[in-house]
């Protein structure tokens, strides 16, 4: 009965990493994501407050890698996310958000910067001083 | 042939009930995760949307004249600590350790009070400047990114301290630790959201 109990029990402390899905790290992981993560927000705001790089679109550009870095370390040391938490599912999940994100956020831009340049002649600036409206 | 299809699926039945048992979950984590992603949707319309009108002053104040990033700074680290405190509560709560568990929850809270705290400083501030919802594209769709995601961190506090309470009445029972697995999710999630704000809304706007 104790042998069964026991093979149960290894069994069932598995299955349970598996079903906890997102929630096991050590002290080191925890110490290792903030670091990064201080790190990775410390050099952001550097470049902004004491605007080291000449370009604003270099400036931008790092501004944005650093922070989809960051989500990704968070991703992983603090919401542990790997391939196999919930067989797969939270993977799944979080790619098809992904995605629809990615479609939400550059779709809107896209075609609300489409449509800015499609406004009526009066709101562009240069129009009201060129043109006879002003 | 019937006969046959019956022996076979008899003999089959434990194979599956063997596959089925690999992963015998509840389902509470990859709900909440599944809730947690439908709340990113949320949030990544109100960026999409701070996106499309973020450069709408009308002629009113923009992100380099309204922001202190020093205090957004501050307000950062704030949520930083408090997500590694939460690790080490669930830390704690992983070796049974109830106190250390409660004392982690409650520094964690305690900094997610100063988010808040610091947060709202800011909007009565601004407030104060003129800087109110009504006053251009740019601030009603600043206001309801930031506060959206402070009114996430103000329940994450409330839940906290729920939780709180049910550990300190029934100790860290299973029903407790999966509550604090998903609270440990929601909360670094919001981290995850913050990291997306600071950076597009804070840090890209003062850039200009």
């Amino acid at each position: 009965m104790s042998t069964h109990s026991h093979a149960h029990d290894d069994h069932a402390g598995h299955d349970h990493d598996h079903g906890d899905g997102a929630s096991h790290g050590t002290f080191n992981s925890y110490l290792i994501g903030f670091i990064l993560s201080v790190i990775l927000t410390a050099i952001p705001f550097w470049l902004v407050m004491e605007g080291v790089l000449d370009s604003k679109v270099a400036t931008a550009a790092w501004i944005m890698g650093l922070a989809v870095v960051q989500i990704v370390v968070h991703m992983i040391y603090f919401l542990h996310m790997n391939s196999k938490s919930e067989g797969g599912w939270n993977m799944l999940a979080l790619i098809f958000t992904l995605v629809i994100v990615a479609i939400a956020i550059s779709g809107s831009l896209w075609v609300m910067y489409h449509l800015n340049t499609n406004m009526m002649p009066q709101m562009h600036p240069e129009m009201l001083r060129s043109g006879g409206l002003g | 042939m019937t006969m046959a299809n019956t022996t076979a699926s008899q003999t089959e039945a434990p194979v599956f009930y063997m596959t089925e048992e690999h992963h015998p979950q509840n389902g509470t984590m990859l709900g909440f995760w599944i809730y947690l992603m439908s709340d990113c949707l949320i949030f990544a319309i109100l960026f999409a949307t701070h996106g499309v009108l973020g450069r709408n002053y009308a002629a009113g104040p923009s992100p380099a004249d309204l922001f202190d990033l020093d205090l957004v700074a501050i307000n950062t680290s704030m949520l930083l600590f408090s997500s590694i405190t939460y690790g080490f509560a669930m830390l704690a709560m992983e070796k049974g350790n109830v106190k250390g568990t409660q004392l982690w929850l409650v520094i964690t809270g305690l900094f997610g009070l100063a988010f808040v705290g610091l947060e709202l400083y800011e909007f009565h501030h601004l407030w104060h400047l003129g800087a109110t919802p009504m006053r251009s594209g740019f601030l009603s769709s600043f206001y309801t990114l930031v506060a959206t995601h402070g009114l996430h961190v103000s329940f994450g506090i409330i839940w906290l301290i729920t939780l709180l309470v049910q550990v300190g009445k029934h100790g860290l029972v299973p029903e407790n630790k999966r509550r604090l697995m998903c609270l440990s999710l929601f909360w670094h999630f919001l981290d995850v959201v913050w990291i997306g704000v600071f950076s597009v809304v804070y840090l890209l706007g003062v850039l200009g």
